[in-house]
């Protein structure tokens, strides 16, 4: 994909995101002939591809395609059975534990579920990471907390549990508990399932906004065509043979068939699930005529 | 028998290769432990859950182990004309066995598998992941303020477990059967040795404490992350604590005579 491209796709505002220099046209993450496996059923074969720095990139593809592998794998949290991972300049593959800690210090994930910690109040479970690997004082803590959820959408939450928050602002929390340590590249696996379509837009706003701002890496895991198609500068989608990557323009009008169905998958199974529907009624009311036929010869 | 025997040798594998991480997990926990920070809240919290929250279960299990001992002693001493010495037969049999092993029987039921169940959880809906990716490390932060306190804890629970029987045998022997309150303390105080049964008692206790407390924080970190997942640890915890605990009070009496 082209540098163009990528501006084309996100329009003046996204351009200044995207000029902070050499990064902008460098990958802040790429994998390399990347392999993985669950037991004996491979997930990934061979996977290469990469993350614009300052772009925001979503992985598309099926269920099991390994969309949210690829995220566990640039944050080390899952080992390659081979290739190579650079993230932020460092290949992962084969780090340890404890070399892995210092390159997810320029890391943020939110997860799918959150993964907040359900004993901690929000608040806490913003400071955690900033009281465990920063200096900051009590009032500078404070502060970051307040400013990382202000940018999310969110105030006097501070006391609640997780348990007490909706789905929507579990979401919001967890983004904001990636975004307080400043990290340089944001991984976001799955941000708009279970959402209502006004909290998916809310969060799809969020996430571009915060990426416009800061200029941050961001690499989005999602489902959610629409979204998709109006938050990516980049988007890597995982077939079952290959790995299709670029703009979601470029992508819209590309000769494989599989792409473009999968880029409106979304409509072509609105009208497949009427249809079946349909179909399904018909063969609901069949019987019901035959055997009143039966009764009534 | 070529199968069978191939089947023998992949178990035993197995096992070793279980053990070999058991191991290396004891040992992450004695690394971290080394490491700051300290992490003193954490352990007064989990000192609190798993020690303080159990007192009341041990104290009430260990009045009635007490009073049905003392009853089943008397019964027994009576036919010999010995039941003034039914102070001594209390006593050692709760300092020396009963107290330490039924503590931690209690303590793996209670305490144990909630321990278990908690960090499966944590594991399951990937809190520790988050952990992981804070630059955090799980082990550090959950598990060894967990360890720890169930290995502090469990000397004090089989204290109070074993005080707890003296006096519900103290009950049944002197109110009830018409034991002498004197004759019943003095029994217990000249048949019970400081170094050789209270000390060795609590070593007893301190041993069981770190095997359920290893046992139950490595089934956690290993459970697989779903509800059945979860489920499965907690019960192999309480499994494999409770005959752990069994076997090693064998080999540490036939060794130590404790």
């Amino acid at each position: 994909m082209t540098d163009e491209a990528v501006a084309g796709a996100r329009g003046p505002a996204s351009r200044s995101a995207r000029s902070v220099g050499a990064t902008a046209t460098s990958p802040a993450v790429s994998l390399s002939g990347v392999h993985m496996s669950y037991g004996r059923r491979p997930v990934l074969r061979g996977v290469s591809c990469s993350f614009p720095a300052g772009a925001i990139s979503v992985v598309l593809g099926g269920s099991g395609s390994g969309k949210s592998t690829v995220l566990k794998l640039i944050g080390g949290l899952i080992k390659a059975s081979a290739g190579r991972i650079d993230v932020a300049g460092r290949n992962v593959v084969g780090l340890r534990e404890s070399e892995l800690y210092v390159v997810r210090r320029s890391l943020g994930m939110m997860f799918q579920n959150g993964a907040l910690l359900d004993s901690m109040s929000v608040f806490d479970n913003l400071a955690f990471p900033l009281r465990e690997h920063s200096d900051l004082g009590r009032d500078e803590i404070t502060a970051r907390v307040h400013e990382s959820l202000a940018a999310v959408g969110l105030e006097d939450v501070d006391d609640l549990l997780p348990r007490e928050l909706s789905g929507g602002m579990v979401k919001r929390v967890a983004l904001a508990r990636a975004l307080v340590g400043h990290p340089e590249i944001l991984l976001v696996d799955e941000p708009f399932s279970g959402l209502d379509p006004l909290s998916t837009k809310l969060i799809e706003a969020l996430l571009v906004r915060i990426n416009r701002q800061h200029g941050m890496t961001m690499i989005v895991v999602s489902h959610h065509i629409p979204s998709t198609m109006r938050m990516a500068d980049r988007i890597v989608l995982l077939l079952p043979d290959t790995v299709v990557e670029g703009a979601p323009a470029e992508l819209r009008s590309s000769e494989d068939v599989r792409v473009r169905h999968f880029l409106t998958e979304e409509t072509d199974d609105s009208e497949a699930v009427l249809a079946k529907a349909a179909e399904f009624e018909q063969g609901e009311r069949r019987p019901e005529r035959r055997g009143g036929a039966g009764a009534h010869p | 028998m070529n199968e069978a025997v191939t089947r023998i040798g992949r178990a035993a594998n197995g096992i070793t290769e279980e053990l070999g991480r058991l191991a290396a997990f004891a040992g992450r926990i004695l690394l971290v432990t080394l490491r700051p920070p300290l992490r003193f809240g954490e352990f007064w919290a989990e000192l609190f859950k798993i020690g303080v929250l159990s007192i009341l279960i041990i104290c009430v299990s260990g009045v009635a182990v007490g009073m049905v001992l003392s009853l089943q002693g008397y019964t027994t001493l009576v036919r010999f004309g010995a039941e003034n010495s039914l102070g001594a037969v209390v006593g050692l049999s709760l300092i020396r066995e009963l107290g330490p092993v039924l503590t931690a029987l209690l303590v793996t039921g209670r305490a144990g598998s909630s321990v278990t169940a908690e960090i499966g959880t944590m594991k399951a809906t990937e809190q520790l992941d988050g952990l992981r990716m804070m630059a955090i490390d799980p082990v550090d932060y959950v598990v060894r303020p967990k360890a720890w306190a169930m290995a502090v804890a469990m000397p004090l629970l089989s204290a109070m477990f074993i005080v707890s029987a003296i006096g519900g045998g103290y009950f049944v022997g002197v109110h009830l059967m018409g034991i002498d309150g004197g004759t019943y303390m003095s029994s217990m105080e000249n048949s019970v040795d400081f170094e050789n049964d209270v000390a060795g008692s609590l070593l007893k206790a301190a041993v069981f404490g770190v095997i359920v407390a290893l046992i139950s924080t490595y089934r956690g970190h290993q459970a697989q992350p779903t509800s059945a997942g979860v489920s499965a640890a907690t019960t192999s915890t309480v499994v494999l604590a409770s005959v752990t605990v069994l076997v090693f009070d064998y080999i540490l009496t036939a060794l130590w005579g404790v």
